[in-house]
């Protein structure tokens, strides 16, 4: 690690780096108030990550439930800069665990990168995920990261092979790995090869390694926190909000329907 | 000027590279060591340079338009004929070359992205050819404007898979081909349409396209001598530009890219990326896009479905910093009468693509001196744009 003139907030944060549960929402979908009931509600629901989404119009990374909740999000108003100033509203709520925002690189080339990690920093964020900037693409955002006490997490995928190794001992906060290839989205399967994978991601990993894409059952949610520290759930979290929307738009059904939410949730997480 | 563009990083100057997820790098990485051993393997360029010559018709013609030339009294213009290709437009070039590299790779399967379609009846044709299956994702709103083109593409036994996300024309099109090819890539071989994209596909269509350029250098060297004054491309991606502009590059030609402007570069509706945008990131690759202040990619208008994308090929987006390059654009009004002068007066009814670069070509020759020399690059023909055509001028009506 170089010197951080800037000391990271991430590890400070994180309740636990076993069996993590690091849900994905997305900033403004239905409404930004709700963005900060419902990272709330997941937190009481057992998060330990929050992975907050800026809407974007060409998510290359993403299958049809997120950029559904992109373009409604979109639709809504919501900028890169609007998500950011939701954080600093969730922790007056009470969001005491990590918060990592989720963007394309567009936008945060548009706003600038160093802009965008000094407005985390003072934003009481403490992460970064940029899907498509790959390792040797990120090294200059991963300065502006580090200079100023931003974790940059990094992505790993199962046919990254030889870039494994590199990609697993330059990652900070937790190492993403990308269950299957294809987009995010629920899937009926796992991959069958992904526990040699994630054995091979955890050996050259100095940090958590949590797995993602496609998760959405209980059974597989148990299943990968055999083989790693952690499950991120994006497109499932996404449709249990979408299931219950009406109740969370009406003033007088709001609290059942974030009861509800985290009923779901824990059942989807319970082991 | 030695061009050593791009560099190992993909990079063309500051733009270019690979901003994909990280699924795609190692497929982009399998293209990247074929297409490098291919290109130095005498058998692949020899399969390639025969399918050229005897599918697709090569070389294309080269001819002095006379009668245009006369009737504007300035530079002297000569056509150079990529209309002629079979499937009529240069796209068929880039199709043989990276289905060709897709059989060596042992895929079975091609995908593609398209607008008007022109380039999914290239791949589908190519497919066909070579006995590979093709799959053309296609936006929904380009599926219902290019009725003909789909039916081509059915006949020629890809399937078109219909595109309902974000705006569906042709850059969610491309989302969703790379979408898809994300998850097949072990048997699927994605077959980009233009310089455009993750490295290395600026570099690969270029020099799959750059014997538009290198059979105009001979071409003109053998009718007039030495080399054109100016040379005049459309540029939607940037394919057939860079096809022609590339192997004149420093050698003092002057080379103008013309961009769709479309109802005008002040109106909203308009397609000209480097004229009106702003660097930053689309379809994995740093270049000029059309986007809001939050970078969100906007829609884009022209007439041409062709022309009709938010993006350009980041060599381009170096030749227009550098200089290299001049970019103008030209309307919808423009270019329609332009198709109507060239019909007129050469017998050649172009692609309302191609009818910009004759467009910004007209302007500029009445003001040369009759000595100097230009080149049009005459993209595609315009059977496929008739009903766009006849729509615009209201029925033969319109036309006088
Ligand atoms: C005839 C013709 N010209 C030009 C284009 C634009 O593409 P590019 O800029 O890659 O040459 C197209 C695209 O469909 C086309 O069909």
């Amino acid at each position: 690690m170089t010197n951080h003139t800037v000391t990271s907030t991430f590890a400070q944060r994180l309740p636990k780096t076993e069996n993590m549960f690091i849900p994905f929402i997305m900033s403004g979908d239905p409404t930004p108030e709700l963005t900060i009931e419902l990272a709330y509600t997941l937190q009481e629901s057992g998060a330990d990550v929050l992975e907050l989404g800026v809407p974007y119009s060409d998510p290359l990374a993403d299958g049809p439930t997120i950029q559904q909740a992109a373009a409604r999000a979109i639709e809504q108003g919501m900028t890169i800069q609007k998500a950011i100033q939701l954080i600093p509203e969730m922790r007056k709520r009470g969001v005491h665990i990590p918060i990592v925002l989720f963007t394309y690189c567009n936008p945060v080339l548009q706003y600038g990168m160093e802009t965008l990690v000094k407005e985390l920093k003072k934003n009481e964020a403490d992460g970064l995920l940029v899907p498509d900037i790959p390792l040797e693409e990120s090294e200059e955002l991963k300065q502006h990261a580090e200079a100023h006490g931003i974790q940059l997490i990094s992505l790993v995928a199962p046919n990254s092979e030889e870039r494994i190794k590199r990609i697993a001992e330059q990652a900070s906060g937790f190492l993403y790995c990308v269950s299957s290839l294809g987009v995010t989205g629920e899937r009926a399967e796992m991959d069958p090869n992904i526990s040699s994978f994630l054995e091979k991601v955890k050996h050259y990993s100095s940090v958590p390694v949590a797995v993602g894409f496609g998760i959405s059952t209980n059974d597989q949610v148990q299943l990968m926190h055999n083989y790693s520290d952690g499950v991120i759930v994006g497109s499932k979290i996404i449709k249990i909000i979408e299931g219950e929307q009406s109740a969370l738009l009406k003033e007088d059904t709001r609290d059942e329907g974030l009861k509800r939410v985290k009923e779901q949730i824990t059942q989807l997480i319970n082991y | 000027m030695s061009v050593t563009y791009p560099d190992a990083k993909g990079r063309f100057g500051d733009f270019g590279g690979k901003f994909v997820p990280e699924t795609l790098m190692a497929p982009l990485q399998e293209i990247e060591a074929y297409l490098t051993e291919a290109l130095q393997d005498e058998e692949f360029i020899a399969a390639f340079q025969h399918e050229l010559k005897t599918y697709g018709g090569r070389p294309t013609a080269f001819t002095y338009a006379n009668q245009l030339t006369e009737s504007l009294g300035g530079a002297q213009i000569y056509l150079k004929r990529e209309d002629l290709n079979h499937t009529g437009a240069h796209k068929l070039n880039n199709a043989i070359g990276q289905a060709l590299l897709a059989k060596r790779m042992g895929k079975t399967k091609i995908i593609a992205e398209t607008g008007a379609g022109q380039h999914g009846v290239a791949s589908a044709t190519v497919a066909a050819k070579l006995g590979l299956e093709c799959k053309v994702f296609m936006g929904e709103k380009d599926i219902e404007r290019q009725e003909l083109n789909v039916f081509r593409m059915k006949l020629l036994g890809a399937e078109v898979i219909p595109v309902s996300s974000g705006s569906k024309t042709l850059k969610d099109a491309t989302n969703e081909a790379i979408r898809h090819w994300v998850a097949h890539c072990d048997d699927e071989y994605y077959l980009i349409g233009s310089v455009v994209g993750p490295h290395p596909y600026p570099e690969m269509v270029r020099n799959f396209q750059r014997v538009i350029g290198d059979e105009t250098k001979t071409q003109f060297d053998d009718v007039k001598g030495g080399l054109p004054n100016r040379i005049y491309a459309c540029v939607g991606g940037g394919s057939n530009a860079i096809g022609m502009f590339y192997p004149f590059l420093g050698t003092g030609v002057e080379l103008v890219g013309i961009e769709a402007a479309g109802r005008g570069i002040q109106s909203p509706e308009h397609a000209a990326t480097l004229t009106k945008g702003t660097p930053g990131i689309i379809h994995g690759s740093m270049t000029y896009l059309l986007q809001d202040e939050f970078g969100q990619i906007t829609e884009p208008y022209s007439i041409s479905a062709g022309l009709d994308y938010p993006g350009i090929g980041p060599e381009h987006a170096y030749l227009h910093a550098s200089k290299q390059v001049r970019y103008e654009s030209i309307t919808d009004d423009e270019a329609l009468e332009a198709i109507k002068t060239l019909s007129r007066t050469e017998g050649i009814i172009p692609a309302i693509e191609s009818a910009h670069a004759v467009a910004q070509a007209i302007k500029e020759a009445e003001t040369m001196d009759p000595s100097e020399t230009i080149v049009i690059n005459v993209s595609g023909r315009g059977d496929k744009d008739m009903s766009t055509i006849m729509e615009y001028f209201e029925g033969s009506d319109g036309l006088d």
